[in-house]
């Protein structure tokens, strides 16, 4: 177990798109074939850190994110290593780009979205994206990666630019708890379990990951021994990792903030309805968009903080039996 | 190295096996664009047979010129003018469209080593071609690339995104091929929505723009000569052409854009053509 329940008590806070920045300026610096596009988003999507340090490997496409993309395609045909970066909402403006020049094409092309989720906060629904899991891990060719802390995203950030093909990293705008250390693995395509439990399993994607862990100590208290699965690789989706907690737990509850369709708690269902079916319950959004506010507060509002998970896991353990 | 010619009658010659094959390819599978494929074929032919730096024999040579074909529903014409060039054989052309061939309906990465990105879905093309250009500049290379996107093409707003940058980015090295037929699948791009007038926008858009008649082969051989002259801005050729060329019940009928011809039509086509 890589995670104590303990590091929760008083995390250190960053955004997870500060651990992408970081990563990819260092990876910039070493790799001159790392190339990062802006579309009219240097500083919010930190892709301000690699022009810093190298300037010549930054490319400004304006607010253009349809030929963002695009150029990111040629660039790649070029021999770069593009990271084309912008909010996730505006990822969709782009959608057929990425389904075509990306995706059918199996370009080397990463697809950077931060400011993913209700806690994008202030900016209000038409900013929170909530569709995108559904939308990447439905392209054929592309690898989805949704890390839970910024320590992870440093990683997520370096396997991606050592694939060969398409990747879609997922991060946030918020400070979120830092519950990783330099040494939890990060093997892509294979979930963490975060925590040993048998009673329910949840498997938790991004900043659930660490709500989670929240609810796991609240589960503990009423008895109730919760296995926290960290799911930051959403495709390929680690099967045998979800198939063996169902078997040993019997009930499983998704947390992700995300549209409960299509997103991480769909992907676990297609797995588990094949493999395993067991009772299932799933924290996310249901079916509505996002709105104004500070994050903790659209969390809560949407149903998305730990005790909503905590409810969800006592429904599941209750279905089960 | 392709060996390249500048002699008229044989290339025009070639732009008529273009033609032909074209016909027979879109007949054969019952489906496809054989009017776009048809107004394109002299420039096309140009490009392959005289203008750009390519190897049949090897055609990921690093020293090639890049070609992208934007407005991928004409390749029966780009499969023909390869296939010509020595890419593959001609009788491969008569598997387009059919289940198996590395000739899709639309180009698709990863079946002819030629197609270097999938297109079909309009306008893509052309950023992925900026952004090759950018990438190949930065690289400190000389190649060229080109990139055929159709009039009709240029309704998508993403090519002016694209347009955008090709001017910012002082892509010298990035030459556009527009073929200028005024025809779409509905009718007229002027009835339609209007896109002139297309060469000030495109120099309004910081780009070089040369026009020509895009159906005459000494013409369409000296707009590329003003096109390769050294230059901080993009090129942008706007060859004036004929939806259908050479088959005169085709010529200047958008029915044709996305229709194949029945085969006793495609026969009295041949025929014509010679």
């Amino acid at each position: 177990m890589a995670v104590k329940l303990s590091t929760v008590e008083k995390p250190l806070l960053e955004a997870t798109r500060d651990g992408f920045g970081r990563m990819l300026a260092a990876l910039g610096e070493k790799d001159s074939r790392i190339i990062g596009l802006s579309g009219d988003l240097n500083d919010s999507t930190r892709i301000d850190w690699l022009k810093e340090k190298r300037p010549k490997q930054f490319v400004q496409a304006g607010i253009a994110e349809q030929n963002m993309v695009g150029m990111a395609a040629g660039l790649s045909l070029a021999g770069f290593v593009p990271f084309a970066a912008t909010f996730g909402a505006f990822t969709f403006r782009a959608a057929d780009h990425i389904r075509v020049s990306i995706a059918f094409s199996n370009l080397n092309v990463k697809i950077v979205a931060t400011h993913c989720g209700v806690t994008t906060g202030e900016d209000g629904g038409n900013a929170q994206v909530l569709e995108d899991i559904a939308f990447f891990r439905s392209l054929p060719n592309f690898t989805v990666i949704s890390p839970c802390d910024s320590l992870e995203a440093e990683k997520a950030t370096e396997v991606a630019a050592g694939l060969q093909s398409p990747v879609y990293l997922r991060l946030g705008r918020e400070k979120v708890p830092i519950i990783t250390s330099a040494e939890t693995p990060f093997s892509l395509g294979k979930a963490e379990v975060f925590h040993d439990g048998d009673d329910v399993a949840i498997i938790a994607t991004g900043l659930e990951v660490n709500e989670a862990m929240i609810a796991a100590r609240a589960l503990a208290k009423e008895k109730i021994s919760a296995r926290i699965i960290n799911m930051h690789t959403i495709k390929p989706i680690d099967e045998e990792t979800i198939v063996k907690a169902a078997k040993e737990c019997g009930c499983v509850v998704t947390a992700e903030e995300h549209q409960v369709t299509g997103g991480l708690g769909g992907a676990v269902a297609e797995v588990l309805g094949q493999r395993q079916p067991v009772p299932m319950r799933f924290v996310g959004v249901q079916n509505r968009f996002g709105e104004s506010g500070k994050g903790a507060e659209l969390l809560h509002k949407f149903g998305l903080t730990s005790e909503f998970i905590v409810k969800a896991a006592k429904e599941s353990v209750k279905a089960r039996k | 190295m392709h060996k390249q010619t500048t002699d008229v009658k044989e290339l025009e010659r070639i732009a008529n096996d273009v033609r032909k094959w074209s016909i027979k390819m879109t007949t054969a599978a019952n489906s496809g664009h054989p009017g776009g494929s048809l107004s394109s074929a002299d420039f096309f032919t140009a490009l392959y047979f005289s203008v750009m730096k390519h190897d049949p024999a090897k055609p990921d040579w690093d020293g090639r010129d890049r070609f992208i074909l934007s407005n991928g529903h004409i390749c029966p014409a780009w499969y023909s003018v390869q296939a010509l060039a020595g890419y593959f054989p001609v009788e491969e052309l008569m598997t387009f469209r059919q289940f198996g061939s590395r000739l899709q309906g639309h180009p698709t990465r990863g079946t002819l080593p030629t197609i270097e990105i999938s297109t079909g879905s309009l306008g893509q093309g052309f950023s992925a071609a900026v952004g090759y250009a950018l990438g190949l500049q930065l690289a400190g290379k000389p190649n060229k690339v080109f990139v055929s996107v159709g009039d009709g093409e240029l309704e998508e707003g993403a090519t002016w995104e694209a347009a955008m940058a090709g001017s910012h980015y002082k892509l010298g090295n990035l030459i556009a091929v527009c073929d200028r037929n005024g025809l779409q699948q509905n009718g007229s791009t002027e009835d339609l929505i209007g896109l002139e007038p297309l060469a000030g926008k495109y120099t309004a858009f910081g780009w070089r723009v040369v026009e020509a008649e895009g159906n005459d082969m000494a013409k369409v051989l000296d707009a590329f000569k003003k096109a390769l002259a050294p230059s901080q801005k993009p090129t942008m050729i706007l060859f004036k052409t004929v939806m259908g060329k050479g088959v005169k019940f085709m010529e200047n009928d958008h029915q044709w854009h996305g229709k194949a011809l029945p085969q006793d039509k495609a026969e009295a086509a041949l025929k014509e053509l010679g």
